[in-house]
């Protein structure tokens, strides 16, 4: 390839993304978004208690998880989640029947509130509430590889209101002592529940932090989907290379409340809140892709029929699936039950 | 096999793990060149290398945190914390994730470590390297909580905790890391994790005790026995999560007489449970109330050695409470 063909080639080929690839990557976009529509509509319907949603931050974590090798790589998530845990294998109907807390949901049997993701088929390690926890669970899965001589990358996401406790500081400071083969993924919507970014995060950056623990900071746009998969995959490559970890921060928007529990009109000015619709990083790529030529009225309209009724299926096949029995409830507390 | 002191024991029982399983590791403050600052794993980062053998940052949380993922992951890490009164910045991986992995994931990601952390007083380290807070583990349910008391059963424990599917906190009381030498089994040599150790058997009352109380409370029946005719029997606990209550009830249904030792402090502390379980369960073998003896509830052990000395529990304090309680 000439340096003339680089410069005519669209930016997806030029990263080395098939147009097959792009438009996956925007069709998980769309089931992500589709499956976290639907929870809010189980959740305001009384089938689900609590929603926390991941809308606005799905161009991100498709982007960034996309280099991840499934079944091979780790990942340690969040309580926003959903494309990113779709994206590394979870299915419509794994995420559905969890916050339905099904008896034979993957990630804890109904034993876990809804947004507590995790799946050892799919080495998703299991998250809990205390935010920034797993983060230091996928240093340490770093540090298995390490020490073990394995090729595996773990990869771990937490907001920004998380990047200030102390366990993401400890975290980041070992990966980079020792170089481990860890990436840290910052996803900055700018609030943490209603505090914004400028009283939570002193010098505005997270990626700045980076600095400090002897690794780059990478601050992408979380609606660029392909500049965050051009970020991640020379992440997972550096990690790979015994190059060491990474810090990305994503600069997300945040379409929701914060939860179910939450109104963000208390405290996000209208106004603020209409113009986070232009940034949606599903408009923003589609429209790229189709300025690129690859998306068309037709393959968008193809798109969301097929994501709406994968969604439809894994709904109903979700609902049909058993409570958890409470006589299960004492199990697994140890490997041999003990007094 | 040799005649080794609880630190040695200590020490093998990881060398003899590390050789046997290279899934083992260890990782901590200090740990490698130096061995230790109690020199618990002198020798091993020679033999081992370091990355078996890790140094890490002063940093508690990271260190029980990686341990958990090194466990997701499938090694089977020891992770020491310097001095148990260090473990608090460590407190929200062990409680929220280490001990609660299991169940929340439904059995699917597990949590086989150990957490070694020396822990009571003695040792003029006053309050912030002298504490007994065990309690604050033995509450927390998916964890298993052990407290030796003899070189062998140091030994024989912490290879079990290391092969233990589920996390156990080994606490190990700095006190007696070089206070006396004992005979070390030969083979394995692996005790098992939920038994306790009848010390000495006795028929007048039973004294229930770990760690170090095992020596203190074994010197105690010498002194009783020979000025007070008394025999008391000593129930060494070993294992505090889970509790052997089998063996509890089976020594008060023998002496009809329960006192509780332990080092800590006596609000809410581990011997609570020890006298409420023989409340309810042994009330028909009791002769005399439940009786504990503690440490005065004071925030922590003292510095200067005449108030270490007020707080410490010794054979004497253990005398007067027996005798107290035999004469009931």
């Amino acid at each position: 390839m000439t340096d003339a063909n680089v410069a005519t080639e669209p930016r997806h080929r030029q990263l080395g993304l098939s147009d097959e690839e792009v438009l996956a990557m925007y069709r998980q976009m769309l089931l992500a978004r589709a499956v976290d529509e639907r929870m809010w509509l189980m959740q305001r319907a009384g089938k689900i208690a609590f929603i926390i949603s991941g809308q606005g931050h799905e161009g991100a974590q498709v982007g960034i998880t996309w280099p991840m090798r499934r079944n091979h790589d780790w990942m340690a998530p969040f309580y926003r989640s959903i494309a990113a845990t779709m994206t590394f294998g979870m299915s419509a109907e794994d995420i559905i029947t969890a916050h339905l807390a099904k008896g034979d949901d993957v990630s804890s049997a109904g034993r876990q509130m809804p947004g507590h993701y995790g799946g050892a088929p799919y080495n998703i390690v299991s998250v809990s509430s205390p935010v920034g926890t797993q983060v230091l669970h996928a240093v340490g899965i770093a540090m298995g590889a390490w020490v073990r001589g394995d090729d595996a990358v773990a990869i771990t996401y937490f907001g920004e209101g998380t990047a200030n406790q102390g366990e993401i500081h400890e975290a980041m400071n070992f990966a980079g002592v020792h170089k481990l083969p860890v990436i840290f993924v910052c996803e900055n919507n700018g609030y943490a529940i209603s505090v914004p970014l400028v009283r939570q995060v002193a010098g505005l950056s997270v990626a700045a932090r980076g600095a400090g623990y002897g690794m780059p900071g990478v601050t992408v746009d979380g609606g660029d989907v392909l500049g965050c998969y051009a970020a991640a995959r020379d992440a997972h490559d550096r990690a790979r290379n015994g190059e060491g970890p990474t810090l990305i921060e994503a600069r997300v928007v945040r379409l929701t409340s914060h939860s179910s529990d939450d109104d963000q009109r208390r405290y996000r000015d209208p106004a603020e809140v209409e113009g986070l619709k232009a940034q949606d990083p599903i408009a923003v790529f589609g429209n790229e892709l189709r300025a690129m030529g690859v998306l068309t009225d037709e393959i968008e309209e193809r798109l969301r029929a097929e994501t709406k009724a994968e969604v439809n299926e894994a709904s109903r096949r979700a609902e049909a699936r058993p409570d958890p029995d409470p006589a299960t409830a004492e199990l697994d507390v140890y490997a041999t039950e003990v007094r | 096999m040799a005649e080794l002191n609880i630190l040695e024991a200590i020490r093998l029982a990881m060398d003899e793990e590390m050789e046997r399983d290279e899934r083992v590791m260890v990782l901590g403050e200090d740990v490698g060149r130096k061995g230790g600052v109690f020199g618990a794993t002198d020798g091993l980062w020679a033999k081992y290398g370091d990355k078996r053998v890790l140094d890490t940052p002063l940093t508690e949380a990271m260190i029980a945190g990686a341990a958990a993922g090194a466990a997701v992951y499938g090694l089977r890490p020891i992770a020491e914390m310097q001095f148990a009164d260090f473990v608090y910045p460590a407190f929200n991986q062990i409680v929220s994730e280490i001990s609660r992995m299991r169940y929340r994931s439904n059995g699917t990601f597990t949590m086989p470590l150990v957490i070694r952390m020396p822990y009571g007083g003695g040792v003029h380290g006053a309050l912030y390297h002298s504490q007994s807070n065990e309690a604050y583990f033995t509450s927390t349910v998916g964890l298993k909580v052990v407290a030796p008391g003899t070189p062998a059963d140091a030994r024989g424990l912490l290879k079990a905790a290391i092969r233990d599917p589920d996390p156990v906190l080994f606490f190990e009381h700095k006190k007696t890391y070089r206070l006396f030498k004992a005979e070390v089994p030969e083979g394995e040599g692996m005790v098992e994790i939920g038994k306790a150790d009848v010390a000495r058997e006795g028929t007048n009352l039973s004294i229930f005790c770990y760690g170090y109380m095992r020596y203190c409370a074994l010197e105690a029946a010498e002194t009783l026995a020979r000025e007070d005719g008394l025999s008391a029997e000593i129930v060494d606990l070993r294992s505090l999560r889970p509790l052997d209550v089998e063996a509890v009830l089976g020594s008060v249904a023998k002496t009809g007489k329960a006192l509780v030792v332990h080092e800590a402090n006596r609000f809410g502390g581990y011997g609570a449970e020890v006298a409420a379980t023989i409340a309810e369960q042994g009330f028909e073998h009791l002769d005399g109330p439940v009786m504990r003896l503690a440490a005065p509830e004071v925030p922590g052990v003292p510095y200067h050695h005449s108030l270490e000395d007020w707080y410490m529990i010794g054979p004497e304090k253990i005398v007067e409470a027996a005798r107290a309680l035999a004469a009931y």
